[in-house]
């Protein structure tokens, strides 16, 4: 274990427990808490990213600050969801109640940064703070294909999809909003499947709201951290070891090298991160001195998963300002 | 108001004091309990969300000497820095990662 004694904080995973190593240097686990300090240890580098999903970490930071914003993506940054449905006609067989739950689930495309949470939950409708949408359908017969039995070929509007979702804007929000900014982000979620004579009139109103209120108001399908797994050969392993090595850790993190006629396990560092740490190692008994398994633990792997409103590096970035707007509002008070 | 001080607290007594938040939690306590409880000064800092029914936290600090309130400044106004720091890295390695990515292709 002495090989894992460097400077950075870890656990150790052995075959049926998990011990701490002894760190050279000082850690975040054992320092007093200055910004300064702060400032020189934190790294943050970002992996991968695109318009839903990203990943980046956080190097140096503690776990509960780590916490801590895993905690305000999921249940604090707001974004914008149906909240209220009023029922002109439904003739369809899904009931009010059901229905009205399934439209509040559909993610809406609204940047919520440009609306103000709902004052009054009663008072009239503001254009700063709710979005219009109506939904009006009527399935009918469709006479043009006469030898299909589909109900797609027989019927018309026999399925209502959230495209059929109209947004109507309120006062200004003509001139604020483009068609495309705002409306259901995905256009095929099934609501209700009808047939000729049922019938639908509602009118949907979005509003903001965060996590805590309502899952629907979550920006996030998921965001969590995980701690950097570090895996390091201690003894080299040749021939058919290496292969069964291979097959103990996740795909693409142990490679096997060939050099001449003699072939060894090597670990990939690309893809050591990605392990899922699975001890499987330990079933073979002339594996398992060959490999040390750890956990850096102030090496936080995020992973934020959008659900599509805002981008994921945005609600990173609002849950930072939202803690801050928390911290500066309760200082205001205490220095009252 | 969200803070207030609990009652029956020795009134007396400005070095150990109990806050209480209203509609905070887990989120924020957590964090600032981390931060506060590794200042020197302090003896003991602690909270805890007494029912999760109710929207409330208590917020326990100890302090061998000072004020238990200057230490919950301090610790806000340390969680406020913080974020600054998070912030302004995370901007500058967002913006650097995407010039790399138009490189690339």
């Amino acid at each position: 274990m002495e090989i894992m004694n460097d400077e950075k904080p870890r656990i150790i995973l052995t075959e049926h427990k998990v011990v701490n190593n002894f760190p050279t240097g000082p850690t975040v686990f054992d320092e007093h808490f200055e910004v300064k300090k702060f400032k020189k240890k934190l790294q943050i580098v970002i992996v991968r990213h695109d318009h839903l999903e990203m990943e980046f970490d956080l190097i140096g930071i503690h776990p509960f600050l780590a916490n801590t914003f895993r905690r305000l993506m999921l249940s604090d940054v707001p974004t914008m969801a149906i909240d209220q449905v009023h029922i002109l006609n439904n003739t369809s067989i899904i009931q009010d109640e059901v229905l009205a739950h399934r439209l509040g689930l559909i993610p809406i495309r609204a940047d919520p940064r440009l609306f103000e949470n709902k004052a009054d939950a009663g008072g009239p409708v503001q254009e700063k703070e709710t979005l219009e949408f109506e939904l009006k359908i009527k399935c009918n017969k469709d006479s043009s294909k006469k030898d299909s039995s589909r109900a797609e070929d027989m019927y018309k509007n026999s399925n209502v999809y959230s495209k059929h979702i109209k947004w109507v804007p309120i006062g200004n929000q003509k001139s604020k909003f483009k068609e495309s900014d705002v409306g259901p982000i995905h256009p095929d979620i099934l609501i209700a499947k009808m047939r000729p004579g049922h019938e639908m009139d509602l009118k949907l109103f979005a509003s903001k709201s965060n996590g805590k209120d309502h899952a629907k108001f979550s920006p996030v399908a998921t965001a969590f951290y995980r701690l950097l797994p570090e895996i390091k050969i201690v003894k080299q392993v040749e021939g058919e070891a290496a292969y069964r090595l291979q097959k103990c850790f996740s795909p693409g993190v142990i490679s096997v090298r060939t050099e001449g006629d003699k072939k060894y396990a090597v670990v990939n560092k690309n893809h050591a991160r990605y392990d899922t740490s699975s001890r499987n190692v330990f079933r073979y008994e002339d594996l398992k001195d060959t490999v040390v398994m750890s956990k850096v633990q102030d090496h936080f792997i995020f992973t934020i998963e959008s659900v599509g409103a805002l981008p994921p590096e945005a609600i990173f970035k609002e849950a930072i300002n939202i803690l801050k707007d928390k911290c500066f509002s309760l200082l205001t008070e205490l220095n009252s | 108001m969200s803070v207030a001080q609990l009652a029956g607290s020795e009134a007396s007594n400005d070095s150990s004091k109990t806050f209480v938040f209203q509609n905070e939690g887990h989120t924020l306590g957590n964090a600032l309990r981390g931060i506060i409880s590794s200042y020197p000064d302090v003896q003991f800092c602690g909270y805890t969300v007494p029912h999760p029914a109710e929207n409330k936290m208590h917020f326990r600090i100890q302090m061998y000497q000072g004020k238990a309130v200057d230490a919950l400044k301090r610790g806000l106004n340390d969680i406020t820095k913080v974020c600054d720091v998070i912030l302004d890295k995370f901007d500058q390695e967002f913006t650097s990662f995407n010039e790399n990515k138009v490189e690339v292709q």
